[in-house]
């Protein structure tokens, strides 16, 4: 990945945490508000592969924790995951699949939600798992949402073919 | 293919893909560990320490994009907030108009036991004070029902035989007398009260003692007349009309002495008629009647 193409995503990934934290969790239909930040994540993951969704997820998940005053590495470690393993979703399975970003962008959500529960309720938050639940479903339909239409803006500014590694040297068996 | 020029991999180094996929694994595992550290870290030392004050620093850097990334959010958020308040209205309303009848509801329960509240005070007030008759007892009920017909001047008040109640027990307010018990059952009794055709009761007036019978009016329901008070009896607008509670060899009045009826409103007389024309403004309000004091002679008294 070039220099220029990262900090693009940087930047943008920069922009979406701050909007994120500052305008979309504020948004709240029926105990959830759409995570703009993830599904940006999940896009650059299957755009980029799995090393860029991590590293991204990590950067990503740490300017929330700063931002929100969280404990630190809580968002980091969950969007590390997320974006690891949309990157994964997309250089394997998903691989040209135009259903690719819809079913990354509910996996990943329904992960980040209740693994962010999990981990909250290990550091004994106050959250009780039937808001988690309840929250849930318009959590997905969100974001689900939201899928499409980011996947698209985003493979429009950091474009789609870097992902494919390029064959640097042929074998051929004589 | 001969004659073509073909590379071919070193001995002893890893292909590309086995290369790519420990590259991928280190980083994912190093970013996970970092995260993993900070969480601890952040944790068991949320206020100060090193990633205490890392986070403060970036926190500081990090203020004026929230703040931006607010402001230009705000006026969005203002119209998902309006939208949204479009969209809730109709199901607010609804919830308000419950919530509303609710409550009227409710305030008029409160007034409704703060106005029995008073009475029942002013009925104790009076059973305590000087006026109330010695030999008796007060019983205080509440009014039950009331006839739905218009003529008729009865309440249903909420004692009875085993209270103590019986028939042609008085029946007085706080501001006088009402009228008289003329059923009883075990847990309530009908109060006939002294507005009813059949009733009346023997009363004098307490500045001349001219004596007579007070008895409904003709005019209104909630009038009086001073009756079968001789012409040579003086009887004055104002004077206070009380019970006479008069005592025979063998009969006495049903009613106690001095309990008040009611203020002389006119008085009058015509030469062919054998007794003067009082009129009698009870002070009972026959109309509003929901506390009662019902006297029940105590055990030993005189008859």
């Amino acid at each position: 990945m070039s220099v220029g193409n990262g900090l693009k995503i940087a930047v943008l990934v920069f922009l979406v945490s701050i909007m994120q934290v500052s305008a979309f969790s504020s948004i709240r239909i029926d105990g959830a508000a759409p995570d703009l930040l993830l599904v940006t994540l999940v896009s650059v993951a299957l755009l980029r592969g799995s090393i860029t969704g991590a590293v991204t997820g990590f950067l990503a998940g740490l300017v929330v924790d700063v931002a929100t005053l969280g404990t630190l590495g809580l968002t980091s470690l969950l969007l590390t995951l997320a974006g690891y393993w949309a990157g994964r979703y997309g250089e394997t399975t998903g691989r040209g699949r135009p259903h690719a970003p819809l079913v990354a962008t509910v996996v990943a959500t329904v992960f980040v939600e209740l693994g962010g529960y999990c981990l909250d309720a290990l550091l004994g938050g106050p959250v009780g798992v039937r808001a988690v639940l309840l929250a849930l479903p318009a959590a997905v339909i969100w974001n689900a949402l939201l899928a499409y239409p980011v996947f698209a803006l985003v493979r429009k500014l950091i474009g789609s073919t870097e992902r494919v590694e390029r064959a640097r040297e042929v074998e051929l068996l004589v | 293919m001969l004659g073509v020029n073909v590379r071919r991999p070193a001995t002893g180094k890893p292909p590309s893909r086995t290369t790519s996929a420990f590259r991928r694994r280190v980083v994912f595992g190093g970013l996970v560990v970092l995260a993993l550290i900070l969480i601890t870290v952040s944790f068991r030392k949320p206020d100060d320490g090193p990633v205490a004050s890392a986070q403060s620093a970036a926190t500081a850097v990090l203020r004026p994009f929230t703040i931006a990334g607010e402001r230009v959010a705000q006026p969005f958020r203002d119209v998902y907030g309006w939208a949204d308040s479009l969209l809730t209205a109709r199901s607010d309303a609804k919830r308000l108009r419950a919530e509303n009848a609710a409550l009227r509801q409710q305030v008029i329960q409160n007034q409704f036991a703060a106005n029995e509240n008073d009475k029942l005070k002013a009925l104790l007030a009076f059973r305590d004070g000087p006026r109330f008759p010695g030999d008796y007892t007060g019983l205080a009920a509440s009014v039950i029902a009331r006839p739905t017909g218009g003529f008729a001047q009865d309440v249903v008040v909420a004692v009875g035989s085993k209270d103590g109640v019986a028939v042609d027990a008085p029946v007085v307010t706080e501001d006088g007398f009402l009228g008289r018990v003329t059923r009883v059952y075990s847990h309530s009794a009908r109060v006939t009260l002294l507005t009813d055709e059949q009733l009346a009761v023997s009363a004098l007036d307490v500045k001349t003692a001219a004596s007579g019978i007070v008895k409904h009016g003709r005019a209104s329901a909630s009038t009086l007349i001073f009756d079968r008070v001789p012409k040579k009896l003086e009887v004055s607008v104002g004077d206070t009309i009380v019970t006479a509670g008069w005592r025979s060899s063998k009969l006495a009045s049903l009613y106690p002495r001095g309990i008040p009826i009611g203020r002389v409103t006119s008085v009058g007389q015509a030469d062919t008629d054998l007794w003067k024309q009082v009129q009698v403004q009870p002070f009972a309000d026959f109309d509003r009647v929901d506390a009662v004091l019902v006297l029940v002679r105590k055990k030993g008294a005189n008859p």
